[in-house]
């Protein structure tokens, strides 16, 4: 993809982010704040997808980072009483430093065992949020609505319990991951993440750490996956164990397959998918879990690479 | 009770645990190594064992008869499933890694689903084909268990004698080291995947039987199986039938072992990163090589 | 609404139950209707119910239990004579779902109420937005974390008691009757936090010691190395295990201590939607477990508790009379019939008429302010006392015994008896 093609790239991703901005004026109240929740989860989804659609290395831990992000943010501000966006701050730094950790260690393995590996961690992150429950509340979680103080922007304070910060505040963090994303992947860095993914034997032999290249992926993968969780607490105002559980490791996966890995707004449209299609099929029977499993099933056999994915191949290949 | 018993009761546990561990895990053992895909729905294959036993017990009255009965039509039942999915969905996408991924995970929540809607939420006992306790000087053990042990050992020796010395075998080992080479050689690799993927959910719904007596028959009981095949999988390296056992012992002994030593939770999270660490140091497993 | 007069004992009981009848009788249904058919523009309650996942047993019930009280209040002229709706979604038993759906019950169907919650985790995730949102919140989840003050103004738990006054209650029998050394097995995260939490606290009271105190991991499916670890001078072996484990669970006590075993406590949280009489839980028998709300009905059993067993759907087996084989789970989703029928009694005292800010704080005064809510069609459990402050309610608690393969009662405590020092006062929060 050359950047021949950047004029209409920017177009389309700055449209989109203009038109979710637009929309919170016309949606209903119910699809307002269902909007602001897609757009947290999708920040998950997006930083799953660095990993995997850019680097090609699919994990089944990042509930470990985004739970990083949570608990980053939320101990904070429940025990220090700290600021959304110094918690915001420690929420993104937390993440960082588990992923730089990690890395280190697993990214000696590859393919399948680094599927493993990073499971297993995420389990062990998960068992020990539930062990140190004296601080974490294990499974029940904490509370922050009370103890979150209301956001100071120039001289107005606007509690975190307005939609229109949670609105704005979820499009704001998705937009600069969106477009950090984007420029990850037009960048040389971003390059040679593709060209890794691609073959990763030849990028070495052309020179590159692959190692260095892998890490970085992971970290800024980590990174958003933890901005995710921790604008989740701020917003939601709920911190718990579930959310590191081995379930939120396989929806950012999910919504990334579905949308179309290794394309930047895949993730958006993948998590937004789901989230609608369990909503609507809950509302015409209790067993909506089938239709969503149909779904799937029906999409992968006419979407094999995701709804975006597919959209490239066959119409749109300067997407990146 | 003391150290000595705590330690025998341990081992005991961690044996039992091994070899259903084992049996659970070979399936998705050979499918991965074969066909090279990650069945997410693996585990509901196990819970479908499970419930179609509990099934079983209810038509036929004796316990025993029950049993038999599971433990013949249900793997033949969810092989059959695993056919279909198979021939509908898998064979379709071409059995593309991450395609794959998408459409088991849609299988997950279809068989959850259906589990849920047909037989309910509730988890619901089996009762053994035969009950006995072992009386030792500290403890009383289950005698089911150790039935339960012997069968999962005859049925993988029965399976490795079928890799060892079948013409199917033979086509599954050449399949997995290299299908190219194998179709060129005349192996027929479609209906070996087909064959393989059934396979795979037999064996799997085969441990579901013999472990729904000392479980319940429960619609999220596969969530769990399928963990701890993952596990087993990729310690043991792909497709290998021994590397598969010496990590079901791995794993079934080290987690009630180490729980001697520490508190439950502790335990499982140095038993958790202890697997992590093997793997960290032999990437393709204890018994596998390197594989991307 | 009578104050309830301290005592009790069985004749008490019979008394009141007596008398209680001869009242019932003019309410049941196909007695002269006294009420006229409801009109009007419907209540509609909001019902977030655990039709899949983990809680998905209860749901069912909650579901059952929900729809035959609906039906009762509708034949005895609806809520302040309009007819009262359910609308019911799904969460999952997911904390990320819980939120959404109390979101989408207010925002899109436009609720009154939202009820019906029963596990903790999902109750706190899905609290704050129902604080933000400001619509009231009945919990039906017997957990601490309403009365402990963590949560908001908006949310209610009036129809079931919570755990904490559970164990309480149950601590001082225990110490009594079965013995002073416990050895507590619970589950690893915060259910089993609370039993641990609150009956250490119980027991350092009364001269009793906890030998040991074994926290199960949640992903555990076999528990034969616990019982290694129980020491042996245990006088009494207190266990509060739940989830699809439990079966194995008795098995393998059953297996590993066979006849010499210490005294065994309980609570029917274990066995709740499970046959006492399935194969495997033999062991059972002469072993104690807490109920609220006593699963076999027998010849103390209020003509109220038999009237809302036949209009729910339960035998004297506390099965369903549909399916013999379908246990109910009888000690939680009295839960639901209480909350709905005080939810009844508040819109009615506050004049509460449209979801709106000021009838809200009406209705949410008028609940503050109640303080007792007697046995009756709508209270078929027992007298209830309620403290406004905490926005929780107080109960008899019953200690039974499996006998025979049943569960007979042998002690029903005072209300008490489980009360404990608040810690906590929502009146004093802004709405």
């Amino acid at each position: 993809m050359s950047n021949r093609a950047l004029p209409q790239v920017l177009a389309l991703h700055l449209g989109v982010l203009g038109l979710v901005f637009l929309a919170q004026f016309i949606l209903p109240p119910y699809h307002h704040t269902n909007v602001a929740r897609i757009l947290v989860l999708a920040v998950y989804a997006l930083g799953y997808n660095v990993l995997l659609g850019y680097t090609g290395l699919m994990s089944l831990g990042h509930a470990m980072f985004f739970a990083a992000g949570m608990y980053g943010a939320g101990l904070p501000v429940y025990y220090f009483e700290f600021g959304a966006l110094a918690a915001l701050g420690t929420g993104i730094l937390c993440g960082v430093v588990v992923a730089a950790l990690f890395g280190l260690v697993a990214l000696r393995t590859s393919g399948v065992s680094f599927l493993i590996v990073s499971l297993m961690f995420a389990q062990a992150f998960y068992l020990a949020s539930l062990y140190f429950n004296e601080v974490t509340l294990g499974d029940q979680g904490l509370i922050l609505s009370g103890k979150l103080a209301p956001l100071a922007l120039g001289g107005a304070s606007i509690g975190f319990h307005e939609p229109a910060l949670k609105y704005n505040g979820a499009l704001l963090v998705f937009a600069v991951c969106l477009l950090g994303t984007l420029a990850l992947r037009l960048s040389p860095i971003g390059r040679v993440l593709i060209a890794i993914r691609e073959n990763e034997e030849r990028t070495r032999l052309l020179g590159y750490d692959s190692f260095r290249y892998k890490l970085l992926s992971l970290v800024v993968s980590g990174a958003l996956a933890a901005a995710a969780g921790a604008t989740y607490a701020l917003l939601f105002s709920y911190v718990g164990s579930t959310f590191a559980s081995i379930l939120y490791s396989i929806y950012p996966l999910l919504w990334s397959l579905l949308g179309g890995i290794g394309t930047i707004l895949g993730p958006l449209v993948g998590t937004a998918f789901m989230f609608y299609l369990v909503d609507v099929a809950s509302g015409w029977t209790s067993a909506y879990l089938l239709v969503v499993g149909v779904a799937l099933v029906v999409l992968i056999l006419w979407f094999p690479r995701g709804i975006l994915g597919t959209v490239r191949a066959k119409w749109l290949p300067w997407l990146p | 009770m003391s150290f000595g018993p705590h330690l025998f009761l341990a081992l005991l546990e961690g044996t039992v645990t091994a070899f259903v561990l084992a049996l659970t895990a070979l399936g998705l053992s050979l499918v991965f190594g074969v066909m090279r895909i990650v069945n997410v729905a693996h585990g509901e294959f196990f819970m479908l064992g499970a419930v179609l036993a509990w099934v079983c017990a209810s038509l036929v009255g004796s316990p025993l008869g029950g049993f038999l009965f599971a433990l013949i039509a249900a793997p033949l039942a969810v092989g059959a499933i695993a056919l279909a999915a198979d021939r509908l969905v898998l064979r379709r996408v071409d059995y593309h890694p991450e395609s794959t991924i998408v459409a088991t995970i849609g299988l997950l929540y279809i068989l959850q689903q259906a589990v849920l809607t047909l037989y309910g939420p509730d988890a619901r006992p089996v009762p053994a084909p035969v009950s006995f306790t072992l009386q030792f000087p500290w403890f009383g053990y289950s005698g089911y268990k150790l039935v339960v042990a012997a069968i999962s050992a005859a049925l993988l020796a029965a399976t490795w004698w079928l890799l060892a010395n079948t013409r199917l075998g033979l086509y599954m080992r050449a399949a997995q080291q290299d299908l190219e080479m194998a179709q060129a050689f005349g192996v027929p690799a479609r209906r070996v995947y087909a064959i393989v993927f059934a396979l795979g959910a037999m064996l799997a719904a085969a441990a579901g039987v013999l472990v729904v007596p000392i479980q319940q028959a429960h619609y999220l009981m596969g969530l769990d199986p399928l963990l701890l095949s993952f596990i087993v999988v990729i310690l043991g390296g792909l497709g290998s039938v021994r590397g598969t056992l010496v990590a079901a012992f791995v794993v079934g002994i080290s987690d009630g072992v180490v729980s001697v030593f520490f508190s439950p939770t502790l335990a499982k999270i140095i038993a958790t990163l202890l697997v992590a660490a093997v793997l960290v140091f032999r990437p393709g497993g204890l018994f596998g090589e390197e594989r991307a | 609404m009578s104050k309830e007069r301290t005592g009790e004992g069985f004749s008490r009981r019979r008394t009141l139950g007596t008398l209680g009848s001869l009242a019932g009788t003019a309410l049941l249904p196909g007695a002269p209707a006294f009420a006229q058919a409801p009109k009007g523009k419907p209540i509609r309650i909001g019902f977030q119910v655990h039709r899949t996942g983990i809680g998905a047993t209860y749901g069912r019930w909650y579901e059952r239990t929900t729809t035959a009280a609906v039906k009762l209040m509708n034949e005895k002229g609806g809520i302040a004579g309009r007819p009262v709706e359910i609308v019911a979604e799904d969460d999952g038993t997911d904390p990320k779902r819980g939120p959404e759906v109390v979101e989408k019950l207010c925002k899109q169907h436009k609720v009154d109420f939202v009820y019906g919650t029963l596990f903790s985790h999902v109750v706190i995730a899905s609290a704050p937005r129902a604080g933000e949102l400001k619509i009231p919140y009945f919990v039906v989840s017997e957990g601490y974390h309403v009365a402990s003050g963590k949560l908001n103004r908006y949310v209610f738990q009036p129809g079931i008691t919570d755990v904490r006054a559970q164990v309480t209650a149950m601590s001082s029998w225990i110490l009594d009757k079965l013995g002073k050394k416990v050895t507590m097995i619970y589950p690893d995260y915060a259910f089993g936090y609370d039993h641990r939490d609150f009956f250490g606290q119980a027991v350092a009271k009364r001269g009793g010691t906890v030998l040991e105190k074994l926290a199960i991991p949640p992903t555990e499916s076999s528990f034969t190395k616990y019982f290694a670890r129980v020491p042996a001078d245990t006088e009494v072996l207190y266990h509060v295990m739940v989830g699809p484990g439990v079966l194995t669970f008795v098995k393998e006590m059953g297996e590993h201590f066979g006849k010499k075993r210490p005294q065994i406590f309980g609570f029917i949280d274990s066995l709740e939607g499970v046959d006492i009489a399935s194969p495997g839980l033999e062991f059972l028998d002469g072993t104690y477990f807490w109920e609220a709300f006593p699963r076999y009905a027998d010849s103390t059993t209020s003509a109220h508790a038999k009237s809302y067993r036949k209009l729910v759907g339960v035998n004297d087996s506390g099965a369903s009379t549909a399916d013999p084989k379908d246990v109910s789970t009888f000690s939680h989703m009295f839960g639901c019939w209480e909350t709905l029928h005080v939810i009844k009694q508040a819109v009615e005292k506050s004049g509460y008429k449209d979801p709106a800010p000021g009838d809200y704080k009406k209705l949410v005064e008028a609940l503050e302010s109640m303080t007792d809510f007697a046995e009756g069609p709508g209270h078929p459990q027992g007298p209830k006392k309620f403290n406004g402050k905490l926005h929780q309610c107080y109960g008899h608690q019953y200690v039974s015994k499996v006998e025979d393969r049943k569960l007979k009662v042998v002690h029903r405590t005072k209300i008490e008896d489980s009360l404990y020092d608040p810690e906590a006062d929502y009146t004093k929060q802004p709405l």
